[in-house]
């Protein structure tokens, strides 16, 4: 494992992704420890300050600490995309499995319920489960994690399909082992790469909709902060306060370009074709 | 290729007809009545009663969506509750802002985008190359909302150079109309153009390690002849895909920025039936929407067709 | 004509090619022969100025009078597809599948001659015609996906020799296709060479294909070249030891102890058969055409009777898609018959239990032919080679390490390979590998699916013999599938031969070879290249 990650250091995306991700990452946890100010501390005194000394990257119209709101932030964006990530992956790719592994039927009926949930605009029907079942982080999770679903079981089924004829596959069938074992040991194994690198462009995704659900007001809820309420409470105070809007969006960036470049650093560093030409 | 077209138009079909169950068995399955739920709290039992009458509520579940799906068949959408008007009328009117809207994104992002990817690909490792695809990178993590509040900042408010938001309508000019739609579409544009030009980069260097680009040059072609007529049609192929994906992201994405600019479209219509709980108005714009999106894949899988000769064989 | 001089070759700090000097004269058909990494491809594709980025060269490539090494792109690409035209080894890729084989020939027509596309289209239709696809049969709006290997290989090279080439590059132009197929896509290369009087390199991993072609060979091996000369007396004289040691190994006949197991003898003797197949037919289902008509489904295998005796080396024979895969998947109960019955010793396969099946399979094993796809690329040796012994629940982790060492040395691996993956190992270790997994449960019979025909010739011999010295050893049985019929005679007991999902001839494999009595046997062995027959062949006297 120190072996993979100082090869994977030495790729520049893996290596600017992961310091990017790891900030972001740490930040977050720091901030269960410690902010430089309470969040819910409201001091209209000190209201719509621009960066400074005392308040980094300056206060809301609330006279809130930006910083601190970022920092407490970053753990509500990371919690519900990762979230999400893990109920498409735990969902997704056993489905995927099964369906490549038992095919007829099944398959079919279990590939157009797919296309049936693509069908539906992700950000549209978060809006219509957040709106029926009410707004909050949970239902935020839920609503991005099921469409989460389908992109994993697609994926999982396609790399599924073009293992199963693989000579190695056929000779563990050979040795007796039944479909369930050979799928545990030798065809999820083998599809772990692309896995982890969907994992983190729907880990970036996830971010990214999750400020967008914030945004319009059915994200998470106050008292706690999150970056895309930010941006829905600045744009009101644009044309004076700038900075409000301007500092959770580059949160935002900054965090999806970090992903989005560890997921490509690692496709790099775990593409089996390179690994077959190295040796 | 007509079994192939009879067997996508039936699964088209199918796929809607779950759809419109889904969406149906959401709104069934809210906590509480509906007509509570869309009255509120205060309502006074007389009126949940009407309108429970109203809505045929105190009809059997199927009875209910059946006459809901013969009625979308023949466009009668229901009436809606808050503006009391028919919804396909209230849905005629907002569709003239987020149907252009949403095609002028997808032109703008496919105008700028393409061209960007092949050049990327045909001058691969070259400076240009690296700072469009570190530009893409950017661009692919820009929120389309965040976006737009930034150009709103620096074009509408600094330079005053568009309106902020609003629609006057199409009866105020074309130019005018089209003016206000310019900052949206940007928005809506930019960060899908970033992705779309990475697909069509990598399609295309895909392509150009295929063996029959080999040929192509052993044949005498130039790099730039192989590329043009050999690379291009192939690459299309995922670029196709990602195509319609990115028209069903962008109708979703209206919903977001008609916020953001204050466009009455479909968008914010949805927006405000769910605020305002008019149940009806959201069930019969995602329906919909969800059929605009089934239609164009259907669309899409007719482009491969005519893109891949292969599938043309398929089951002919 | 075309006359490489000093040429080296490298790819990164790679040397790739040292030292290459060759040349070729109008009419000449020079064959190029090694193994694989010998940079007989690179020295072919060094002449179309088509190497990979990153490629240093130095020295002289004449072709003419212009020096092609670092010629500029317009150079080169007046002179491709004109007068220098190459055919690759992948007729299945090497097409556009987008566009219509019409279109794709006409393509260079117009390019190099300023031709109208009407003028174009009329020249493909004679060439279609020339390479034997007359397009009655074949109209030019097919597109490569609607013709087979064979008939795209044609299409390649009615696009190669559209402009009438002073030289054309065959880089393995047939290792994709069926013998039968080889022998035909030869014979055209043979009279368009004497047609149009140009010269032919014909780049091949197999000295009877060259040896029936060639006027004159170079033999190469890492990236030099170790003999040339006249074909003939090259390899008549073998002077060179490398050259001494390829021949023998493309003719190479494990040397065996035991008399051959015939299936007359052993039913005399009242031996009961190992394994017995019956009837067996197979049938997979198709997409249907239309709304209205069932599907009518392929059927793969139809009717085959198969026995095999204990120690007994049984061939199987026939082009590819003649069945003979579906037919050993069958044979291993991996996929059920549609109907039939096989009986192994005493147990109906089609209707065992599990638990059955599993007590059998561990006397049925099975060796596949691509030695880098049979592995998991993420488990050790260790674990790999142990797989079968899931079979045989309940054994320790000591004896199950025990029995893979052993395994391992059976087939002359050391124990310190137990903790490597499958990618540290070359080819030929790992079809070592395969073969120990496969003899771990000490089974009865191992289905060994082409198990050389993705190796070199040299470890190719080296495997045959493992596998001949294993039988010997063990009194194991072989089900051994192959598309060569060199290999079979070389190992098999019997043979069966395989066409269109029947078997159309059974008997003994040198009665086989050397007195077929069915068409498909007749033209197997007709159009098998041999080494010896093509040097006999070879107008003597001459070179």
């Amino acid at each position: 494992m120190t072996g993979f990650f100082q090869t994977a250091m030495r790729n520049r995306s893996f290596a600017t992704g992961f310091v990017i991700t790891a900030m972001v990452v740490l930040m977050a946890a720091v901030s269960f420890l410690w902010t430089p100010y309470d969040v819910t501390d409201l001091d209209i005194s000190a209201k719509l300050k621009a960066p400074g000394w005392s308040h980094w990257f300056g206060t809301d119209h609330f006279g809130r600490d930006i910083f601190s709101m970022i920092m407490v932030g970053a753990r509500n964006s990371i919690a519900v995309a990762l979230v999400a990530v893990i109920i498409g992956v735990g969902i997704g790719v056993p489905v995927g499995c099964w369906a490549s592994a038992r095919g007829g039927l099944l398959d079919e009926a279990l590939m157009r319920g797919n296309d049936v949930i693509f069908a539906f605009p992700a950000l549209l029907s978060a809006v219509m489960i957040t709106a029926i079942f009410g707004p909050g982080a949970i239902n935020a999770i839920i609503a991005i994690g099921i469409f989460n679903i389908p992109v994993f079981a697609r994926l999982a089924r396609g790399a599924a399909l073009s293992l199963w004829p693989r000579d190695f596959i056929m000779a563990a069938r050979a040795a007796g082992k039944n479909k369930t074992r050979i799928t545990i040991e030798h065809i999820v194994p083998n599809m772990a790469n692309l896995l982890i690198v969907q994992a983190t462009i729907a880990f970036a995704l996830g971010i990214i909709q999750e400020a967008g659900l914030a945004y319009v007001g059915l994200g998470t809820q106050p008292p706690l902060p999150s970056w895309g309420k930010m941006l829905n409470e600045a744009q009101t105070m644009m044309s004076f306060a700038p900075h409000m809007a301007i500092i959770p969006g580059l949160a935002i960036v900054i965090t999806v370009v970090g992903l989005n470049l560890l997921g490509d650093g690692l496709r790099d560093v775990l593409d089996p074709r390179l690994v077959r030409k190295r040796d | 290729m007509i079994m192939f077209l009879i067997r996508k138009i039936l699964w088209a079909t199918a796929t809607l007809a779950v759809a419109s169950v889904l969406v149906f068995a959401t709104l069934e399955i809210i906590p509480g009545d509906p007509a509570q739920v869309m009255l509120g709290i205060n309502a006074t039992d007389e009126a949940i009663a009407a309108l429970r009458q109203d809505l045929g509520l105190n009809k059997p579940v199927l009875e209910r969506y059946f006459s809901w799906i013969f009625g979308m068949l023949q466009g009668d959408f229901g009436n809606s509750y808050t503006y009391s008007v028919p919804v396909n009328e209230l849905v005629a009117d907002r569709i003239t802002i987020s149907l252009p809207l949403a095609l002028l994104s997808l032109l703008l992002s496919t105008v700028i985008a393409i061209p960007l990817g092949l050049y990327s690909a045909s001058r691969r490792g070259s400076l240009a190359d690296t700072s469009i695809m570190a530009l893409s990178q950017v661009g692919i993590a820009i929120p389309n909302f965040w976006l737009a509040l930034l150009l709103v900042y620096f074009l509408a408010i600094w330079l005053q150079l568009v309106p902020a938001g609003g629609f006057p309508g199409w009866d105020a000019g074309f130019v005018v109309a089209l003016k206000s739609l310019l900052l949206p579409t940007i928005s809506l544009a930019l960060p899908q153009a970033a992705i779309l030009s990475r697909i069509t980069r990598s399609a295309l260097l895909e392509t150009l390690g295929e063996d029959y680009i080999r040929t192509a040059r052993a044949k005498g072609l130039s790099t730039g002849a192989t590329i043009w007529k050999h690379g291009m049609r192939n690459a299309m192929i995922p670029v196709l895909t990602i195509l319609g994906l990115q028209f069903a992201y962008l109708l979703a994405g209206t919903i977001i920025i008609e916020n953001v600019f204050y466009l009455p479209g479909l968008g914010r219509l949805v927006f405000q039936a769910i605020s305002l709980r008019d149940l009806i108005v959201v069930e019969s714009v995602v329906m919909m929407l969800v059929a605009t999106i089934i239609v164009i894949n259907l669309i899409v899988d007719l482009a491969y067709l005519w893109v891949d000769p292969r599938l043309r064989h398929r089951s002919a | 004509m075309l006359d490489i001089d000093g040429l080296n070759l490298s790819i990164g700090d790679t040397p790739i090619l040292k030292d290459i000097n060759l040349s070729i004269e109008p009419g000449q058909i020079l064959g190029i022969v090694g193994e694989s990494g010998s940079g007989k491809s690179m020295t072919a594709l060094s002449a179309m100025q088509l190497l990979p980025e990153g490629s240093k060269t130095s020295g002289s490539v004449h072709f003419n009078q212009h020096q092609l090494l670092d010629a500029d792109d317009t150079l080169m690409q007046d002179l491709r597809g004109d007068d220098i035209a190459m055919i690759f080894q992948e007729p299945m890729t090497a097409l556009n599948p987008v566009h219509t084989i019409g279109d794709q020939i006409a393509e260079g027509i117009m390019l190099h001659d300023r031709a109208e596309r009407r003028d174009a289209m009329a020249r493909t239709i004679g060439l279609m015609e020339r390479v034997g696809l007359p397009v009655s049969r074949f109209p030019l709006t097919r597109y490569p996906h609607e013709l087979s290997g064979g008939q795209r290989q044609r299409v390649m090279i009615a696009m190669a020799c559209a402009q009438h080439p002073e030289l054309l590059i065959a880089d393995e132009p047939t290792t994709a296709l069926d013998v039968t197929l080889q022998a035909q896509i030869l014979q055209l290369l043979r009279s368009l060479v004497e047609e149009q009087n140009m010269g032919l390199i014909l780049i091949s991993h197999d000295l009877a294909v060259v040896a029936e072609m060639t006027d004159q060979l170079v033999v190469m091996r890492n990236g030099e070249i170790v003999d040339q000369g006249p074909t003939g007396s090259i390899l008549r004289a073998k002077k060179h030891a490398y050259t001494a040691q390829l021949a023998e190994a493309s003719s190479h006949i494990p040397e065996r102890s035991q008399p051959p197991v015939l299936s007359e003898l052993a039913t005399e003797a009242g031996l009961a058969p190992l394994i017995c197949g019956r009837q067996l037919i197979r049938d997979y289902p198709t997409k249907r055409s239309n709304l209205f008509t069932p599907a009518k489904p392929f059927r793969a295998v139809d009717g085959v009777d198969v026995t095999v005796y204990p120690g007994q080396t049984m061939g199987l024979v026939g082009e590819s898609g003649c069945g003979k895969s579906t037919l050993a998947r069958m044979l291993l109960a991996l996929d059920p018959p549609t109907s039939g019955s096989i009986r192994f010793n005493d147990l109906e396969l089609t209707t065992a239990t599990v638990d059955e099946l599993q007590a059998a399979r561990r006397n049925i094993q099975v060796v596949f032919q691509d030695p880098f796809s049979s592995f998991n690329p993420r488990h050790k040796v260790e674990r790999l080679v142990a797989e079968p012994l899931y079979l045989e629940p309940g054994l320790s982790v000591a004896e199950k390490q025990n029995r893979v060492v052993a395994a391992l040395e059976e087939v002359g691996l050391q124990a310190s390979a137990l903790s490597k993956y499958p990618h540290q190992f070359s080819g030929g270790q790992r079809q070592r590998l395969a073969i120990a997994r496969a003899l771990i449960t000490r089974p009865a019979l191992i289905i060994a699916d082409e198990p050389v025909s993705a190796l070199d010739v040299s470890i190719r011999a080296q495997v045959l013999d493992l596998l001949t010295e294993l039988r010997e050893r063990l009194g194991l049985a072989y089900i051994f599938i192959s598309h060569d019929l060199s290999v079979v005679k070389a190992l098999c007991d019997e043979v069966l031969v395989m066409d269109t999902g029947r078997i159309v001839e059974h008997g003994n494999a040198s009665d086989i070879f050397d007195n077929p009595q069915s068409a498909a046997a007749k033209m197997l062995v007709e159009a098998t290249p041999d080494l010896e027959r093509a040097l006999q062949n070879r107008p003597s006297g001459s070179r």
